[in-house]
């Protein structure tokens, strides 16, 4: 535990808009200096939180704390936290050195000041020069930086970002992504993000909220989420997934084996701690299976490989080439679809995989999730 | 293939632009031509006029006396404008961001006396404003029941009826709607986000109207301020109905013309004073907008 207090703290706040919870009883902490993202798909509630969090929504129970302090009754303009829209809002009928000095100017901070401190804010953003510009004299990246610098340069204790990436092109993105977690290092403001995509949580948070239909699902670090979802939902959004029904067949302390009609006995290194026969579900990375040459009928060797605990026999019906890596989409004999992505390590190493050609799938013995529910 | 579509395009355009455009010629263009004509004559006869490419009707119409009524009924027509602009404000900033169920009959509400005949609504004006009308009568009911208790003179009901006062009220109640819509169509089109933005860098709600929405909703409002005023500047029924001996604005004086002064050129030349001076409002616009776009 860190000895400073959290910077924001959500205590059971709930959202109703008439008898639907747009958010249902979510308590977390964001800690000061963190990037956190709340992660969801579309009317998870992740956005009425965020606007909570700036003011534009009243939570209709439970409470938030800002830096300490009950935000109760505060309006927006009385809160420490600045926003960066979705849309932008870049004011259009402003020059974007205006847009950046509206806030300063409301908080009375005197010309020369205020002008040093827009410059600032612009070159923070790479957007020297730029001040005497109109807003729609610039491309829609640029317009982001012009609401980045503007909430910025009002030095709050938190930005708020409203999928700030989705409105850009994939190369822009991507840059922006970049960008965005060395800004956030460099000013070392707490950043809020709200994002529908994974990837973009995944690549700028150091923890993130995965929500679902009001309700907090899990709480954790990109890797944790990934790697040790706690849902088949998280699973299932986080990443890509091959996920299989199954009923706890041993449990000991060192393993388990979970039997599944579609892939047979799983083994397990490691306890389950369930009941037995009670059913599971096996969340299997699709990067964690590997893929051998079946020309013979022998299944290859522990010794062969060492993941080589759960061996299956499959036919490849289709590969997507994506220059990194290849993904396959296998048919076990079973008829059974799973997904298996290989790193494209040598620029040989595609040859020996083809479409129709019989294959092992195997998996080391701790990598699938196993999920209760 | 392409030139055979083009032929027939050029067909569908005629078929559909033809009947309209005809119309317009014939009923509208021709006799404002004809007028535009008579503006350049005189009268030979009880009904004959010839037109002489004489400039004496715009001469007589330039006099002081139909110059001061000219600018009259400019300051009656802006002081709607504007009157019609303080209170409609609110009332398209309050439509807009109603929830959509009370959206919808606001807008109804706002419509409304919109297709209820002119005429009478301004007879009802007269029932509600004259001596023995609604409002006298309630006030003289509560001087009434005042005068139980209290030793008061008689009530003598308000004049509010026939004078200057009754022709701008009459004037705002038939030209408000005029203003909201425009308005409420701009402020509508507003990102609420720029709102929000505004609140969010720390301005409270009068700098954030000041600033963001007002200079936003600009063209909205220079439109709905053209659209009320040009109307209210060529208000006739209004000031004939409420209006007293004072309260004649130019179209009353242009309607005696061709009535009972029997002076069609004259008539005629006041007319086209009055649509210059509207041509020349529609221009300054244009030109407001038209910089502001060039920016």
């Amino acid at each position: 535990m860190s000895s400073k207090p959290p910077i924001i703290s959500i205590e059971g706040v709930t959202k109703r808009f008439g008898d639907h919870a747009a958010v249902d009883d979510v308590s977390l902490t964001i800690n000061e200096g963190e990037f956190f993202a709340l992660l969801g798909p579309s009317g998870c509630g992740k956005t009425t939180l965020l606007r909570m969090l700036a003011g534009f929504e009243t939570p209709t129970e439970g409470t938030i704390r800002i830096d300490g302090k009950d935000t109760d009754g505060v309006p927006p303009n009385r809160r420490p936290v600045n926003m960066v829209f979705q849309s932008y809002a870049v004011f259009p009928h402003m020059s974007v050195a205006d847009n950046v000095a509206y806030g300063l100017k409301i908080d009375g901070v005197a010309k020369a000041e205020r002008d040093r401190r827009v410059e600032e804010a612009l070159a923070l953003v790479q957007l020297e020069g730029f001040g005497g510009r109109m807003p729609d004299q610039m491309s829609g990246g640029q317009r982001q930086r012009v609401a980045l610098a503007r909430a910025l340069a009002k030095r709050p204790r938190v930005l708020l970002l409203d999928e700030p990436l989705s409105a850009l092109d994939a190369k822009l993105r991507e840059a922006m992504r970049f960008e965005l977690a060395s800004l956030q290092h460099k000013v070392g403001i707490t950043f809020v993000m709200v994002t529908h995509d994974q990837d973009e949580a995944l690549a700028l948070a150091t923890r993130c909220a995965v929500m679902e239909r009001g309700r907090l699902i899990q709480l954790a670090t990109p890797s944790d989420l990934y790697e040790f979802p706690n849902s088949r939902f998280v699973a299932d959004f986080i990443g890509t997934v091959n996920m299989v029904e199954g009923t706890l067949k041993t449990d000991n302390p060192t393993e388990a084996i979970i039997a599944t009609k579609e892939l047979g006995d799983v083994y397990i290194d490691h306890a389950v701690l369930g009941n037995e026969g009670a059913t599971l579900y096996l969340a299997l990375r699709p990067e964690k299976i590997s893929l051998f040459r079946r020309d013979g009928v022998v299944p290859p060797k522990l010794e062969d490989c060492p993941e080589g605990y759960n061996v299956v026999a499959g036919v490849i019906d289709h590969i997507a080439y994506l220059g990194s890596e290849s993904v396959f989409k296998v048919i076990l004999t079973n008829g059974r679809q799973m997904l298996v992505i290989r790193p494209n390590l040598t620029r040989w190493d595609q040859e020996d995989f083809v479409e129709e050609q019989p294959v092992w799938l195997s998996w080391h013995a701790c990598a699938p999730a196993v999920l209760a529910g | 293939m392409s030139g055979e579509n083009w032929r027939q395009e050029r067909k569908t355009l005629l078929a559909t632009l033809g009947p309209p455009l005809f119309w317009l010629t014939l009923f509208f263009l021709v006799p404002l031509a004809v007028v535009w004509a008579y503006s350049f004559g005189r009268n030979v006869g009880l009904t004959e006029i010839e037109i002489s490419g004489t400039f004496a009707n715009y001469a007589q119409a330039i006099q002081p006396l139909y110059l001061g009524i000219f600018f009259k009924s400019i300051v009656m027509a802006a002081a709607c404008t504007v009157i019609c602009l303080v209170a409609g404000f609110p009332v398209a900033l309050a439509i807009t961001f109603a929830p959509d169920k009370v959206k919808a009959w606001l807008l109804l509400a706002v419509m409304l006396p919109f297709w209820t005949n002119l005429l009478i609504r301004t007879y009802a004006l007269i029932a509600v404003l004259r001596d023995e009308g609604y409002i006298n009568l309630t006030l003289g009911w509560i001087w009434k029941q005042v005068g139980l208790v209290l030793n008061v003179p008689p009530f003598v009901p308000l004049e509010m009826l026939h004078n200057n006062p009754a022709v701008l009220f009459g004037l705002v109640y038939v030209h408000l709607p005029f203003m909201v819509l425009p308005l409420y169509a701009a402020l509508d089109r507003l990102d609420r986000s720029l709102i929000e933005a505004s609140l969010d860098l720390g301005a409270g709600h009068f700098r954030t109207m000041m600033q963001v929405v007002v200079p936003l909703a600009l063209p909205g409002i220079l439109s709905g301020v053209l659209i009320t005023f040009i109307p209210a500047l060529g208000a006739y029924l209004t000031p004939d109905l409420l209006g007293g001996p004072d309260s004649q604005m130019i179209a009353n004086v242009i309607e005696r013309q061709f009535k009972r002064a029997n002076d069609w050129p004259f008539g005629a030349a006041l007319s086209f004073l009055l649509l210059y001076l509207t041509f020349v409002m529609v221009a300054v616009q244009a030109l407001i907008q038209r910089r502001r776009g060039a920016r």
